[in-house]
């Protein structure tokens, strides 16, 4: 069968998903925040909660984050997502809050705020995306940072005794009685880009129905802050992140 | 026996070249392009090989651009 006769509209399986608006993303090549985006807005439209969603958005890559997903957005301090939809959802309880935040965003500057929210079990779902570095403003180590990964501010590698210890805020975050979903994935299959698709879901469902915090880590690459080709980011990140950063839920309390 | 065939449609405008899609192919339909580059000076992916394509929609998923659309019918 020749190609052009099956690329007809009945035939159609995958396309870009409406939510995405037509604005090219500002995202270096390879960058999983694209795949993110686009889950959520996968998401979003399948739980028709388009028109009765508040997001926010960070300081760090994503910031421009309200140009790309056609639903209303805030833009929030640095690192005072969670703060920003706390007050989003206590004012508007029917509407679905999440927040969308990078490692250098949640798990450093804004660490006290996510704790926070996350154990006063707030009704929100935080997207987190953890790329072990600063990536926007040009790849300083980061809180989580691996042991021994070289960054702009660490060039002879990380140093436990000088820099500490990577922060694993996922389990940190399981560990809190406000949290109802807390789960680590990856985009860097098409089975793990589906997991996480799944994952995100479920997050949404959790807050959404009321029964608190919901966290979904994505473990990702940033090929333009690691100086590698995308393809050799991801087989770098299966090498070196999973070990320290191991994919799946790490608690589930909500069943649909 | 019913053959399932595939096509994919890369706006290759939006794309920048970043060839994750290239990786994830399960029957290796996508390459970058050797030489041309597009309006942005990326190298863009084209289908290199269309006939063997089977509308997976690997390729559309991993892309983070969304820039993939891909179709599938049975050929009967």
């Amino acid at each position: 069968m020749n190609p052009e006769d099956i690329k007809r509209s009945e035939n159609k399986v995958y396309s870009r998903p409406e939510l995405l608006n037509d604005m090219p993303m500002h995202y270096c090549p390879g960058c999983s925040h694209g795949v993110v985006h686009k889950l959520v807005a996968e998401v979003l439209k399948e739980m028709g909660v388009e028109h009765n969603c508040i997001a926010v958005a960070p300081v760090g890559c994503a910031v421009f984050a309200y140009n790309y997903i056609g639903v209303d957005w805030i833009e929030a301090a640095h690192g005072r997502a969670p703060a920003v939809a706390t007050g989003a959802k206590r004012l508007n309880p029917d509407r679905l809050v999440f927040t969308y935040q990078g490692d250098g965003d949640l798990a450093a500057i804004g660490t006290a705020e996510t704790i926070h929210a996350a154990n006063r079990g707030e009704n929100i779902t935080i997207i987190f995306i953890n790329n072990a570095i600063y990536g926007m403003t040009g790849g300083q180590m980061a809180p989580t940072t691996l042991e021994g990964q070289k960054t702009a501010t660490t060039p002879y590698g990380r140093r436990v005794d000088l820099n500490g210890y990577p922060l694993k805020i996922s389990n940190l975050l399981a560990q809190l009685d406000g949290t109802c979903y807390v789960t680590r994935q990856a985009v860097h299959t098409p089975a793990a880009v589906r997991k996480a698709k799944a994952a995100i879901r479920h997050a949404f469902e959790a807050s959404y129905s009321g029964h608190g915090t919901s966290v979904v880590e994505i473990v990702s690459t940033c090929n333009s802050g690691w100086k590698m080709t995308p393809a050799k980011a991801n087989e770098w990140m299966v090498e070196n992140m999973f070990p320290a950063y191991p994919l799946g839920d790490l608690k589930n309390n909500f069943e649909k | 026996m019913a053959k399932i065939s595939g096509a994919v449609e890369i706006n290759r405008e939006r794309c920048k070249g970043c060839e994750l899609c290239v990786v994830a192919c399960p029957v290796k339909v996508l390459s970058l392009q050797p030489k041309e580059v597009n309006d942005r000076g990326y190298h863009y992916a084209y289908t290199q090989f269309p006939d063997k394509c089977i509308g997976c929609a690997a390729c559309a998923l991993v892309c983070p651009d969304a820039c993939i659309e891909v179709f599938r019918a049975v050929e009967k």
